[in-house]
């Protein structure tokens, strides 16, 4: 066999295997989105989005669980976003080559891959042991926690990607620095940026441990901040595990809901993205 | 201290050449060079004939990057509505000094400048300046165009805004008046809300001119301004530059021979941080008096 047919053979080979490998992926991705559409399908109607978590047993919906993981991450992204964004702010602007900086962005990336239930117990610790009761404020402050390392990372990413061509310009025209970093620097980065708490978003969407630990659950109707609160992940948790069939069909249906708004979330980034000037 | 710059700006300095307005508290008369610069007697006679006023005085000034020195002792005059070009290869130098001007290098920690600016008799690398204040004074136009990521008109207002409140018309009327000095008016007089990235490279250039001289400076610092454009755009910015001149000190790096000699006054050449040869811009390009400069501008090395 020549050196070019051997090239050619070892070519072949290598991309069947890279085929197989991503088809290997994939295919247990279309496998858990396929069971999950087939089982969650029927049990979307509208009484879904208009009744309450029910008793084993009779009909209802998950209206008081869609509320409530609206509402905590609302105030989970309110908590974070500003923070995540000021601290990615200094980690790029103001910290770049100092050991602060440095300490700081290394702490942040071990925070970035700490395992939620961790954050959650932290929480518990924090918040639910001296309150004495669980809490919708505890469930948000854990979500919180789980979203600033990510907005912190993608803030840094994105300012470190606006040309220091453009922050010399600026400067040269006599702006002090806040003001091109605000009028400048966050211009030319805000999209993704928007893109990187987009992303946050989806990540804590689906999030259950810190939940089960801070938020709870609550069966009924709860707008109460102080008091626990029904919410999406903890409830499919706790259907899905019980042994009533119609329990598993509310949860087949919660957990459809909470794919396609995370879906809806990543494509919203995606867009966002691919019509920033930058790429993340 | 008593300096121009300690003080806060007046709200609208009028930018109209008033012959008074120029004449600095000489603290270097043009004649008082070191001795390592090489003018002969002759030039200096009839620089002093021409009797442009000293704008910026650098003396003595040498420049580190951490531990390496790129400048070494770098004296020369700058002169009011006269172009001097700064020439050299590349590393010389000539931006360096062109940053030092206006201290955009104090953005980054690690460059230090030491000796004398004297911008007006005002020592600018003193610590007690006003680094804002002095840049509002001191424009820069740089090698690759920058326009901001925003409409041409808030790229222009950007610069005002930092500095006055004005009602609507009279800003209107200031972006107006600033991009017709750029020669840009007629190219984007009815697309001053689109996006300034929008432009050729060559309008982004003159753009980036019209934000600076928007500001009303004094010194215009022009760093390669034409090296990232096509030929016309290129003799577009030449033109402007000699019609700025009549207002404003300029100074411009670059490595286009013919641009140094068809729009400057003066030129300095620069080699390996060291200035080698200041002169009328006419001496150095016809009798230079340093080897090094005759072969720099000929072609034979660089």
């Amino acid at each position: 066999m020549d050196l070019y047919a051997r090239r050619r053979l070892s070519n072949y080979v290598v991309i069947a295997l890279s085929i197989m490998a991503t088809a290997f992926g994939l295919l247990w991705l279309a496998l858990i989105l396929g069971t999950l559409l087939v089982n969650g399908i029927g049990a979307i109607s509208l009484s879904l989005f208009t009744q309450m978590t029910p008793p084993p047993g009779s009909t209802g919906g998950l209206l008081n669980a869609i509320a409530g993981s609206l509402l905590m991450t609302a105030i989970a992204t309110a908590l974070g976003t500003p923070t995540g964004i000021l601290a990615g702010t200094f980690l790029a602007e103001y910290a770049r080559n100092s050991k602060l900086g440095e300490v700081v962005r290394f702490i942040n990336d071990i925070l970035l891959s700490a395992p939620s239930i961790i954050v959650g117990l932290f929480v518990y610790e924090l918040m639910v042991v001296r309150m004495g009761h669980f809490s919708a404020w505890a469930g948000s402050v854990a979500l919180a926690i789980i979203m600033v390392p990510v907005i912190v990372r993608t803030t840094e990413d994105m300012l470190r990607l606006v040309p220091s061509a453009l922050r010399e310009a600026a400067t040269a025209l006599g702006a002090p620095k806040w003001r091109v970093i605000v009028t400048v620097a966050y211009r030319a980065a805000v999209q993704g940026m928007l893109t990187g708490v987009l992303l946050a978003v989806a990540r804590i969407s689906g999030e259950t441990a810190p939940l089960l630990f801070t938020a709870l659950n609550n069966q009924f109707w709860s707008a109460n901040l102080d008091a626990p609160m029904a919410n999406l992940p903890v409830v499919i948790f706790q259907f899905a595990m019980s042994p009533y069939a119609d329990w598993q069909t509310l949860a087949w249906g919660g957990a459809l809901l909470i794919t396609v708004s995370i879906l809806l979330l990543n494509i919203c980034a995606r867009m966002l993205a691919a019509w920033s000037s930058f790429k993340p | 201290m008593n300096s121009p710059l300690a003080r806060p700006m007046p709200p609208d300095t009028d930018r109209e050449p008033e012959p008074g307005r120029t004449a600095p508290p000489l603290k270097a008369v043009p004649g008082q060079l070191p001795e390592q610069m090489p003018i002969d007697p002759q030039s200096r006679a009839a620089a002093a004939a021409s009797a442009p006023a000293l704008k910026i005085d650098i003396r003595h000034v040498n420049f580190f990057y951490d531990k390496f020195q790129a400048l070494h002792d770098i004296s020369l005059p700058l002169h009011d509505r006269r172009v001097t070009a700064f020439i050299g290869p590349s590393g010389c130098g000539k931006s360096t000094l062109l940053r030092i001007l206006n201290r955009i290098y104090q953005l980054y920690p690690g460059q230090v400048a030491t000796g004398e600016v004297l911008f007006d008799g005002t020592d600018i690398l003193s610590p007690g300046i006003d680094l804002n204040r002095l840049r509002a004074k001191i424009g820069m136009v740089f090698q690759k165009p920058t326009p901001f990521p925003m409409s041409i008109y808030d790229n222009i207002a950007f610069g005002i805004r930092l500095y006055e409140r004005l009602p609507k018309s009279e800003l209107d009327d200031r972006i107006e008046s600033a991009l017709q000095r750029a020669a840009l008016w007629g190219e984007v007089k009815d697309k001053l809300r689109q996006s300034g990235l929008g432009l050729s490279g060559g309008q982004q250039q003159r753009l980036c001119i019209a934000r600076a001289i928007a500001v009303e400076p004094e010194v215009l610092l022009l760093d390669e301004p034409a090296s990232a454009l096509d030929p016309i755009s290129t003799q577009r910015i030449e033109e402007l530059i000699a019609e700025l001149k009549s207002d404003y000190c300029i100074a411009i790096v670059t490595h286009n021979m013919q641009q140094a000699a068809r729009s400057s006054d003066y030129t300095a050449f620069f080699y390996l941080g060291e200035l080698i040869e200041f002169d009328e811009t006419e001496r150095i390009f016809t009798h230079p008096k340093e080897r090094r400069t005759e072969d720099y501008i000929t072609g034979r090395f660089g």
